[in-house]
């Protein structure tokens, strides 16, 4: 079977500092993955390599079998991406936001409208969908970037520190209803964190330190007896 | 091709919004050329003295030949808010969305140029509007060859813009773009004065006004504004936007470039 993302030995260096070194992973449908690691191990540059803003040193990415090295746009059509820094128009009301952003996957007219409505239940945001985004909070804000990248069915989502800014309830809802849709709506998700308490022992996790991936496997196992949090940062070497 | 229509158009109208709601960007578009007619050509018109020249067939006054001039200076500086406006994209993020798009970068980015050219056309005939009535007008006709002069060169210095915007680091560099771009782009081409009183002066400052590309921009647009074409100045110009263009699709390029560092 085709892993929906696959994460072929990517190494990337800027300039004489390594910033990722030989990762492989792969991640299957309706898979939730955390991707922990302290800053500056290399997860931004993972997630600017994994959506093509820069192609990598060395090896490859695929989605559902599409390279994106060698056939960016297919690839690149079934990911959608939250990134770490909010990339909304705060002048625009959220419709007009999400029309923008479906026109730049090519979609248009009754079409857009009828998955932009769509992807706003899907997070509970119908009822927003005239206000200007300044008007919003920012968990709003933060479900409307999400409901952004779902409009145009992606088969991976792809979230960058996506809590980073919240308060503890809106962390936790935010963290549970993506939860929910990788298992109801068989939706890959690659949830990149430094927060162990956006982890369920059952997700799938990857640790990220300097560049290299330290532990691959289910939450509950890589944590083993101690709690994730103390094997973290056992793992990271900030226990000591 | 459907796909890259609809994207075209959304991100013309995305510009198009942000134009409208910043008004002050307008007014200082329009009043700037106005002020250099009003005042500055008024002072000149006595102290320069011209001869005839294509594409004037008699003598002309100081003000008329410096409205080429002025519409490439309101060309110029749209292009160089479009590269701020891009940096300040990247800055933001939203250049991020923009080109994690499926559709082929060099298309977006293509995009992003035609609708800053877009503006600054609306810009140039608002202009045009209010210069003619203070009595400075051409012919219909000239108006409307006018315009695809206006797309050239429009694109010419978006794609400048573009590839600036690619390799300036930070929004706080944008001063320098002021005063090592504008300004000489604008003080030694053929807006203020023709070659040969540039000449005058200095053979290497002619020299200069001669290889600027702006210079050419401002002579496509001068002899549009008579229903000619200056055929030099349009190869000139194509050449400058080619050369521009590929400069930012390197600079734009996810295995070279600017959005390679770290960020």
């Amino acid at each position: 079977m085709t892993a929906r993302l696959g994460v072929q030995g990517v190494t990337h260096s800027y300039g004489k500092k390594t910033a990722l070194n030989d990762i492989s992973f792969s991640l299957e449908k309706g898979m939730f993955c955390a991707l922990l690691g302290p800053n500056g191990a290399g997860k931004s540059t993972l997630f600017s390599i994994l959506t093509r803003l820069f192609v990598p040193d060395a090896g490859d990415i695929t989605i559902d079998g599409h390279s994106l090295a060698k056939e960016p746009r297919q690839a690149l059509a079934r990911i959608g991406v939250v990134f770490q820094q909010p990339t909304l128009d705060l002048d625009l009301s959220v419709w007009r936001n999400l029309k923008y952003f479906a026109a730049l996957h090519g979609l248009s007219g009754k079409d857009a409208d009828r998955r932009i409505r769509s992807a706003l239940e899907r997070l509970d945001m119908a009822e927003r969908v005239g206000e200007k985004v300044r008007a919003l909070n920012g968990g709003h804000r933060r479900r409307m970037e999400i409901a952004r990248a779902l409009i145009h069915d992606p088969d991976v989502l792809l979230l960058d520190e996506p809590t980073v800014g919240l308060d503890a309830a809106t962390r936790q809802s935010i963290t549970r209803h993506v939860h929910r849709m990788a298992k109801e709506q068989d939706l890959t998700v690659l949830w990149a964190t430094h927060l162990v308490d956006e982890i369920d022992d059952s997700d799938h996790l990857i640790v990220l330190h300097q560049g290299k991936v330290c532990a691959n496997g289910r939450a509950g196992e890589v944590a083993g007896t101690s709690s994730l949090q103390s094997r973290f940062l056992e793992m990271t070497g900030a226990g000591e | 091709m459907k796909a890259a229509l609809i994207c075209l158009l959304a991100i013309v109208h995305r510009e198009a919004l942000r134009f409208v709601s910043q008004r002050g960007r307008f007014l200082a578009a329009i009043v700037r050329p106005l002020v250099w007619l009003i005042v500055f050509a008024a002072g000149f018109r006595a102290a320069l003295g011209l001869s005839i020249q294509p594409p004037y067939q008699t003598y002309i006054t100081y003000e008329i030949y410096i409205v080429p001039g002025l519409c490439g200076m309101i060309q110029l500086f749209s292009g160089m808010q479009s590269s701020l406006s891009l940096v300040y994209d990247r800055e933001m993020g939203s250049m991020r969305l923009l080109l994690t798009s499926p559709i082929p970068r060099w298309w977006l980015l293509f995009s992003k140029l035609f609708a800053s050219t877009t503006i600054s056309i609306f810009q140039v005939y608002t202009f045009l509007a209010i210069a003619a009535l203070t009595g400075i007008s051409f012919s219909p006709a000239g108006y409307l060859a006018l315009l695809p002069a206006l797309i050239l060169n429009g694109l010419m210095l978006g794609a400048l813009g573009l590839l600036l915007s690619s390799t300036i680091n930070q929004l706080e560099n944008f001063a320098g773009v002021m005063n090592f771009v504008i300004f000489p782009m604008f003080f030694l081409s053929t807006a203020l004065y023709p070659l040969w009183k540039m000449a005058e002066a200095s053979t290497i400052l002619r020299d200069i006004c001669a290889f600027n590309p702006f210079s050419h921009g401002v002579e496509l647009i001068r002899f549009a504004l008579y229903g000619q074409v200056d055929w030099f100045a349009l190869l000139w110009v194509l050449l400058a936007f080619t050369v521009f263009s590929l400069g930012s699709l390197w600079g734009y390029d996810p295995a070279r470039g600017m959005v390679r560092r770290k960020t």
